[in-house]
């Protein structure tokens, strides 16, 4: 918060007459709230940890939920710094509204994957299952980035699918295939790996999945644009791009 | 200084405590104003009787309608046990039924998952010997709905129950009447205002659930698609339609409170 960091700066001034407290990285401090897509909430938190070791003065909030949503409460006037967005489109309305300053830069991509409870109790071997009116299945809500992908790798594979609930985000959707309560829904494979296990994976074919661009930006009401900017400047770095490669994000 | 201006005085209230009473105002009134200057007037016909907003409406109505009636029928008994046995653990059982008023409405769905979903401690057994299913469907709603606000109702009628003069019940003993006349006779029609304004807000919980029902039951359009989850979804999608759906839902909700104000006022 700059107030806090001015007062940090006078409290410094009058205890060692010193300017405000130099972190290794100049002079970037303070918060900087970060609205990233559900999907992202395992790389992100890792991603928080080492970028906060490597700028002590800096404190990283994870704001995490559907892109969609993120993108409705930026456009309210959320006082947010950074916006990571699971798809290009989100992002593309949030520019469009004059909300994000410079260009956005596609950070990752992410493929389809269909997820079902451990051990497939349900027998799921691909897309057609989906028409099955015995099985429950979950997508995303269409507007949710993940609800949206599915959707194309459905219609890509000619499926009619019969949806027993739209669930409002990609890690609502995983929760109720973990619990057993669907057998099956379209996630990301990024999602997969994260539940270690809890789900089973079954792939969708090239020919029918759909590949995710992840974008990131600063927004032009960011509160604290210099530490926005180091945090994107991370996330695109190697360190940064690791950590998203070991979450089976694949580099753009 | 006469003696009725100081009367008059004592009975002005501080202007402190008006002023803070008119910013606590403030805390209500400004989210409708908010919300009433996004409504698109013109349209609003149109957006309103959109399928998504019939079906909505539709099974909110009735869902809120049939966990009311649930919780008249359990609730009352339950509110009846508690004011009128002494038992140990009482205290333990109260706080239990209270929970869910202050418990996050998606811990309720989620317990509700563990217990009465497919894979759940009572739902396996149920669906292995009858096939039911309860999540992701119309009865789903009921129950998650039913849970969160079914408290209501206890809570109201047991404070009723306990305020109650035992003589008149004494009374009606004395000359001859069995206790379900007693119960039927004497006690529902004097506890009928605090019965009436525990059915109000049970409803009105009832038809505002949101938490509970999207954890639980999921999100299908005519099954489980109640108004605040087709808000919910809306306002990511179609913004208008969402300010459409929230007019209806504050101006069916306000209309049933404003109703009933005057039993409300003596009730509570």
């Amino acid at each position: 918060m700059p107030l806090l960091c001015r007062v940090t700066i006078m409290t410094l001034l009058a205890l060692v007459g010193a300017g405000c407290a130099g972190s290794g990285d100049e002079s970037v401090n303070g918060e900087v709230l970060v609205s990233a897509a559900a999907s992202l909430t395992e790389a992100f938190n890792v991603i928080e940890d080492a970028f906060e070791d490597a700028n002590p003065g800096i404190d990283v909030s994870l704001n995490l939920a559907s892109s969609s949503n993120l993108r409705e409460q930026i456009l309210e006037g959320a006082p947010v710094d950074v916006f990571a967005s699971a798809n290009t489109s989100n992002m593309n309305r949030v520019s469009e509204a004059g909300a994000v300053a410079g260009e956005a830069r596609i950070f990752a991509e992410n493929t389809l994957q269909i997820a079902v409870p451990a051990g497939n109790p349900a027998g799921v071997t691909g897309l057609v299952d989906f028409a099955n009116q015995e099985l429950l299945i979950g997508l995303c809500a269409e507007d949710v980035p993940c609800g949206d992908f599915g959707r194309q790798a459905l219609d890509n594979a000619g499926v009619t699918p019969s949806i027993d609930s739209n669930e409002p985000d990609v890690r609502a959707l995983l929760t109720k295939i973990e619990a057993g309560e669907l057998d099956a829904g379209i996630v990301y494979v990024t999602d997969v790996i994260s539940t270690e296990g809890g789900v089973e994976g079954v792939e969708i074919p090239e020919n029918q999945n759909v590949v995710a661009e992840y974008s990131i930006a600063i927004l032009v009401d960011a509160p604290n644009a210099e530490a926005a900017a180091a945090f994107v400047s991370f996330v695109m770095s190697d360190a940064g791009q690791g950590i998203m490669g070991e979450y089976g994000f694949i580099a753009p | 200084m006469s003696e009725t201006t100081a009367r008059k005085r004592a009975h002005r209230p501080p202007a402190l405590l008006i002023a803070l009473g008119l910013i606590g105002l403030s805390v209500f009134v400004i989210p409708l104003v908010g919300l009433l200057a996004r409504v698109p007037w013109g349209n609003l016909p149109e957006l309103a009787s959109s399928p998504v907003v019939i079906d909505a409406l539709r099974l909110s109505v009735v869902t809120s309608l049939t966990a009311t009636a649930i919780s008249a029928v359990l609730g009352v008994p339950l509110a009846w046990v508690l004011a009128r046995t002494n038992f140990p653990g009482r205290s333990i059982l109260r706080a239990l039924i209270t929970l869910p008023l202050v418990l996050p409405p998606v811990v309720g769905g989620a317990a509700l998952l563990f217990a009465l979903g497919r894979r759940g401690l009572i739902g396996e057994p149920l669906h292995a010997a009858t096939g039911l299913v309860l999540p992701f469907s119309t009865w789903g709603v009921v129950i998650a709905t039913t849970f969160v606000a079914m408290p209501f109702l206890v809570i109201t009628v047991e404070g009723a129950l306990r305020n109650l003069d035992p003589r008149f019940e004494g009374a009606a003993s004395t000359l001859g009447a069995d206790r379900w006349t007693v119960m039927r006779r004497i006690t529902l029609p004097l506890i009928a205002p605090s019965l009436l304004a525990g059915l109000v807000l049970t409803w009105a919980r009832a038809f505002g659930e949101f938490g509970a029902t999207i954890t639980f039951a999921g999100n299908l359009q005519g099954r489980t698609q109640t108004l605040p989850l087709a808000v919910f979804v809306a306002l990511e999608s179609n913004r208008d339609v969402a300010v459409a759906i929230s007019l209806i839902m504050v101006a069916v909700s306000l209309a049933v409170l404003i109703a009933l104000r005057d039993r409300w006022w003596r009730a509570l």
